[in-house]
């Protein structure tokens, strides 16, 4: 039985083969770039298919579901389906690998055998989101993070070794606790399916609930750069080579948010009214620390990995606020923030690629000497800071106005703490601008720089026209978003 | 009524013309661009406001309240969400109005004063931002709406502060013009939260009865509006960027910093005023003393600042001060009883923004013709460039309250409003407009008379600025001669009743003396070619003086809390405690387990016979285990 | 009965098998602890020996596995005695202790 949702698995694996295959660059490019378009055009048909069938009045929970038994004693199969929330991340997934394959275009050496790690990255994230069976999610969430690490310590900059082993090694702890969680949800709901859709049908005992619960939901958080596991966030993303840094930070990480809700909320409710308000504490000071230590970095790329932290936060804090409106919030703050934040990644890329330092004390000036970097930055970081108009404003102020539903003293003090991290992001994304884009160029040699190429240019514009995309017209995916959230969310407050 | 999206709609296309093409259109067809679009703008703005009041009163003898689009924009729930529309009402018109005139007039006058400046299309693209964001703003349908276009001209304010992106000082000024109001910002954004709970609306016009059932929370989300309204409006103490904001070009000043941004936390006030009167009647006097309190500072420190933008930064404070003060000596909704001052504060909304952006393209002109913006640099400019001054001269007569000039009629409402609410209110207006009159007569003398700098002049001799500079002067010269005798609040009223405005002889008569006496006192001081007392002055009391040069110390203030305070004593050791505690904790893991396999690797030395020592140690341990 | 009892063979085999370990783990030639194994071996082979004849009189395994054992310790003897060979060709002596290059260090 062939599934449409398969081809995001098989695309992939046909890209690895025909990377296999190809003899010189162009052949690497030509291989990547069909196949990033292929896997957009397929997230697009996606959108309108799945848009189309929810107007025709379609009410199942998932879409082009389908099951292939792997292993029948432990009831394995590969099940797949998608609903508003998966078909998001997948858009938004298709948009980073095709830009991504745009920013490291002209990546030196081994280009092919980056390819090929990048390939196979991209297919752990596709199958994670197109998956419902606990076991093929965590296997493709694995298949996911390993290529990271030889990403980060082949082909990465500073400390890469050391940076590439501390994101593994935390990582796979993570996902330690994940497997430990997935097992517990297995046998809690009776040992009789993997499939996420039938173990939400069965009422895994409290006790059991309560125990698994910060198991699962602390194995993505860690994914999810929860505090106060979120340290390896800035040194991989400081030392990881541009596309993998946007891959990174723009897809993986919401792996965890993604996996958080689907998995550890929508399965053990109970679990999470227990234990919300512990980790509401940790994800409100994760909002408000990230964006303070964002303060005072002076790497680009540090600054936007604190601002990540910030950010990601806020998407588990609003998943944890429980509302309808608060979890839509946190979906859109997924997909902006991957958006955005893979926007700034390409783009300080681009920028240390031509001064090579991405000290903003040793920088100055870069409006006169690239002004098309510099304004794609500019506007980077307007949105980042949530400017109305771009897409951060939109997930912000949904996150915002849902978790401000709970009438609850601490929920409502969370909230407005929370809400303190817009002024702090403006401090730092200014400070930021104006230290290192604005200003008379101090440095000679930065003279003789060059503006973005044709390639640079199409990788920004692509990412900014999705941010303002998602800015201008959020009501088309809000409501998308609105029906995936919607069965977690009854779960949820039954 | 549906062309009114087009006063939106015109200037977006136009800034996203130029802010795309710019690049690739000559810098003149920029400019003609973004003029044209802002005439069609304005032509439609009048058009709407002549269509909408003649259009005349509902059977309550009120405007009715029109809303010709309105769409959910992005849904949160069921029932709250945000609107996106165009709303229009009489103050929304009478902003429209102002708005698009006073841009209009702007962007005729830049094609003067930005000639030849690099980024003339950026500019042109910018203004066009600014322009569709603030009138988005007046036309909101509700709260969040009018969030959003609040952020946009926070945004653009914050572009045009920086145009000039090489210059330090203009970097600085538009980071802290945007960080100020961002903080600002933060208190509406709450206030909205908790208003949009509780009312169940972000509109307007919520239900009495869940607003009645919110007890004390419905004042708390209109005080935190408040805070956002201060912020924009620079009031004390969030006044500190917009002396700062003046770095920017000065149209751009006299556009954004003088006439229409900066009023919008008054707009704010009065968009929420029913709300104000009817929930939160104790705070009004609040904002009432804050802004006196912020008129009289802001005319204390323009009294003796050198530069001339800075003085008329510190005036634009002081006025919105005025402002302020008229909506919180409110008591009712009838003008008759109590209500009089939101008729006055709007009308002087309007007066003031014409006659202080004639002041601030006023001193645009003059700093084009002797390139700097020191009173030292200036001085006997009258022969040289005397359309500029006699407009100016008009522009200090209103602000002054000399009649038949606007500012008397709408100033005199807020006295009289003022000294209704309370005789101390009504005398430290008074007094705050005397000094208003004496350091706009003490800017005036020493730019067009005073000690004329024959050094500076000699070698580059001022001459008047061309006519697209000087039409716009005149222009709003004209506006200010005539716009007192409208009759204001015919239009707008407290209650949306036709209120006839009468002047109080008594009031006026005092006004009239304190200003004509500042005045006097201002000709008497600056006017001749030396100045011995003010010499005297400034030496006897040098403390005092030293103080108000600097602004009595709020911006030290403020610099010592962000940079000592939030950088190094929260952000800074946050960092620290990142890298170094929890960081170094995940490193100590680390450490650990390499120490661990350090201390166990002694064993694998590659000794056989060591290992075959242990081998046999363990078989016989294991041994012994199972024999007994 | 003249015979030797079985109590004989096993003393002889101990007293061997506990020569071997003696001389294993005492010797630091490799060629000495080769020989000290082949006398561990040896002393199991007899073993193997013994409890066939005297209480499986019968049957033949413990005899096969003897020869079994004789023909892999043999091979294994010319193995180990290659690779002495080449460890002395290349470092020019055969005491244990030396034989460290495999870790790293």
């Amino acid at each position: 039985m062939f599934n449409i949702l398969m081809l995001f698995v098989l695309i992939p694996l046909l890209m690895m083969a025909g990377l296999w295959a190809s003899r010189n660059i162009r052949q690497v490019r030509g291989v990547m770039v069909t196949g990033a378009s292929l896997l957009l055009a397929l997230s697009i048909w996606l959108l309108c298919d799945y848009i189309g069938l929810r107007r025709s009045g379609e009410t199942a929970q998932m879409l082009h579901t389908s099951s292939i038994s792997w292993y029948e004693p432990l009831h394995i199969c590969l099940s797949l389906g998608v609903d508003g929330i998966s078909v998001a991340m997948l858009l938004l997934s298709s948009v980073i690998v095709f830009t991504g394959v745009f920013a490291s275009w002209r990546l030196q050496p081994m280009t092919k055998e980056y390819f090929l790690w990048y390939t196979l990255l991209s297919l752990g994230v596709y199958g994670f989101f197109i998956s419902t069976d606990l076991f093929t999610m965590f296997m493709f969430y694995e298949v996911a993070l390993i290529p990271m690490y030889l990403l980060i310590g082949v082909w990465g900059s500073g400390r890469k070794e050391y940076s590439a082993m501390k994101l593994t090694l935390m990582l796979m702890g993570g996902s330690a606790l994940i497997l430990i969680g997935i097992l517990g949800v297995y046998y809690g709901a009776g040992a009789v399916s993997m499939n996420i859709l039938e173990i939400a049908q069965v009422d895994i005992p409290v006790q059991m609930q309560n125990t698994f619960f910060p198991l699962l939901f602390l194995g993505f958080g860690i994914l999810g750069a929860l505090f106060p596991f979120h340290t390896w966030s800035p040194d991989g993303h400081a030392s990881a080579p541009t596309a993998v840094s946007m891959l990174h930070a723009g897809v993986l990480m919401k792996l965890g948010g993604y996996g958080c809700f689907r998995i550890a909320m929508y399965l053990m409710p109970e679990g999470a009214q227990m234990w919300d308000e512990v980790f509401l504490v940790l994800t409100t000071v994760s909002v408000v620390y990230g964006a303070f230590s964002a303060v005072v970095q002076t790497d680009l790329k540090y600054i936007n990995a604190y601002s990540s932290v910030s950010h990601c936060g806020l998407v588990l804090f609003a998943l944890l606020m429980m509302t309808r409106t608060s979890c839509t919030g946190a979906v859109l703050q997924m997909l902006s923030h991957g958006l955005m934040t893979a926007l700034f990644f390409a783009l300080i890329g681009m920028i240390y690629g031509r001064t090579h330092t991405r000290d903003i004390r040793q920088m100055s000036g870069l409006m006169k000497v690239m002004p098309c970097l510099a304004v794609c930055y500019v506007i980077a970081g307007l949105a980042n800071l949530g400017l109305p108009g771009f897409s951060g404003f939109v997930a912000e102020m949904t996150v915002f106005t849902g978790s401000f539903e709970n009438p609850d003293l601490f929920r409502r003090i969370c909230t407005v703490i929370a809400t303190c991290s817009i002024v702090i992001t403006a401090v730092y994304i200014l400070r930021t601008v104006g230290r290192f884009l604005y200003g008379e160029v101090k440095n000679p040699e930065f003279l003789k720089l060059k503006d973005a190429t044709w390639d640079e240019r199409t990788a920004v514009f692509i990412l900014i026209a999705c941010v303002f995309g998602l800015g201008v017209v959020p009501f088309i995916f809000s409501d998308l978003i609105a029906t995936g959230v919607e069965p977690v969310v009854s779960q949820l407050i039954k | 009524m549906g062309y009114t999206i087009f006063i939106l709609l015109l200037p977006l296309l136009s800034f996203l013309l130029l802010g795309l093409c710019g690049n690739f259109m000559k810098p003149k067809a920029a400019g003609i661009t973004g003029t044209l679009s802002t005439a069609a703008v304005t032509m439609l703005s009048y058009f709407t406001a002549f269509r909408y009041f003649s259009a005349g009163r509902g059977a309550d003898g009120i405007f009715p309240t029109l809303m010709p689009y309105n769409f959910r924009w992005l849904p949160f729930n069921d029932t709250l969400g945000i609107d996106m529309g165009v709303m229009l009402d009489p103050i929304a018109v009478m902003m429209l109005v102002v708005i698009s005139t006073v841009s209009l007039m702007v962007h005729i006058y830049s094609f003067g004063y930005m000639k030849g400046e690099k980024g003339f299309q950026r500019y042109y693209a910018f203004l066009s931002l600014f322009t569709m964001a603030m009138l988005g703003l007046v036309v909101a349908t509700n709260i969040f709406q009018m969030y959003v276009f609040w952020e946009l001209v926070g945004v653009s304010s914050y572009l045009l502060i920086g145009f000039y992106y090489t210059k330090p000082a203009a970097i600085a000024a538009s980071k802290k013009a945007f960080i100020v109001t961002r903080f600002a910002d933060l208190g509406f954004l709450i206030g909205i939260l908790i208003y949009g709970y509780y009312a169940g609306t972000f509109g307007f016009t919520p239900e009495a009865s869940r607003l009645m059932s919110a007890g004390m929370m419905i004042p708390l989300a209109l005080g935190l509006m408040f805070v956002g309204g201060a912020g924009k409006s620079a009031m004390f103490p969030l006044h500190i960027w917009l002396p700062d904001a003046m770095e920017g070009p000065t149209p751009v000043s006299a556009l954004i910093h003088a006439a229409t941004m900066v009023v919008a936390g008054v707009y704010l006030v009065a968009r929420m005023f029913p709300l104000f009167v009817g929930y939160a009647p104790d705070l009004l006097p609040w904002i009432a003393y804050i802004g006196a309190f912020t008129a009289l500072y802001a005319a204390v420190v323009a009294c003796v600042q050198s530069d001339i933008k800075r003085v008329l930064a510190f005036s634009t404070i002081s006025q919105i001060g005025f402002m302020m003060v008229a909506l919180g000596v409110c008591t009712s909704t009838d003008p008759h009883d109590g209500g009089l001052g939101y008729m006055a504060s709007m009308f002087h909304l309007f007066t003031h923004a014409m006659f202080k952006a004639l002041l601030f393209l006023g001193a645009g002109s003059i700093i084009h013709a002797v390139h700097s913006n020191e009173m030292s640099a200036m001085g006997g400019l009258r022969k040289y460039m005397p359309l500029t001054h006699i407009t100016f001269l008009v522009a200090c007569l209103a602000i002054a309250g000399i009649w038949p000039f606007s500012g008397f009629f709408s100033k005199d409402e807020i006295l009289a409003a003022s000294f209704g609410f309370s005789p101390v209110m009504g005398w430290v207006m008074t007094a705050v407009a005397g000094l208003t009159a004496f350091y706009m007569f003490r800017l005036y003398f020493g730019i067009f008379w005073g000690t004329e700098n024959r050094e500076l002049h000699a070698a580059h001799r001022p001459k008047e600025s061309p006519l697209n500079m000087t039409l716009p002067l005149v222009f709003l010269a004209l506006v200010t001669c005539i716009a007192g005798f409208i009759p204001f609040g015919d239009f707008v009223s407290s209650d949306g009743q036709a209120y006839h405005i009468h002047i109080d002889p008594a009031i006026a008569a005092v006004s009239l003396t304190v200003s004509l006496c500042a005045i006097g006192l201002a000709t008497w001081m600056y006017a001749r070619d030396r100045q011995p007392v003010t010499d005297m002055l400034a030496s006897k009391f040098s403390v005092l003086h030293k103080a108000a040069y600097n602004r009595f110390y709020i911006d030290s203030i403020w610099l010592f809390i962000t940079k000592k305070v939030i950088f190094r004593c929260i952000s800074a050791p946050v960092a620290w405690f990142d890298r170094h505690v929890i960081d170094g904790f995940f490193n100590l893991c680390g450490k650990a387990a390499a120490w661990l396999s350090e201390k166990i690797r002694p064993m694998q030395n590659s000794n056989i016979q060591q290992y075959t020592i242990w081998y046999l140690a363990g078989a016989v341990v294991l041994v012994l285990i199972l024999l007994f | 009965m003249d015979m030797v009892q079985m109590e004989w063979y096993l003393v002889l085999a101990t007293v061997m098998m506990f020569c071997g370990i003696y001389g294993f783990l005492t010797r630091r030639n490799l060629l000495a602890m080769l020989i000290s194994v082949e006398l561990i071996l040896n002393s199991v082979d007899i073993n193997f020996a013994v409890f066939n004849r005297f209480l499986f009189p019968g049957q033949l395994e413990g005899v096969f596995f003897t020869i079994f054992a004789i023909g892999v310790s043999a091979a294994e003897t010319a193995v180990a005695i290659a690779i002495i060979i080449n460890i002395y060709r290349n470092m020019k002596n055969i005491q244990v202790k030396n034989l460290d290059k495999m870790k790293e260090d």
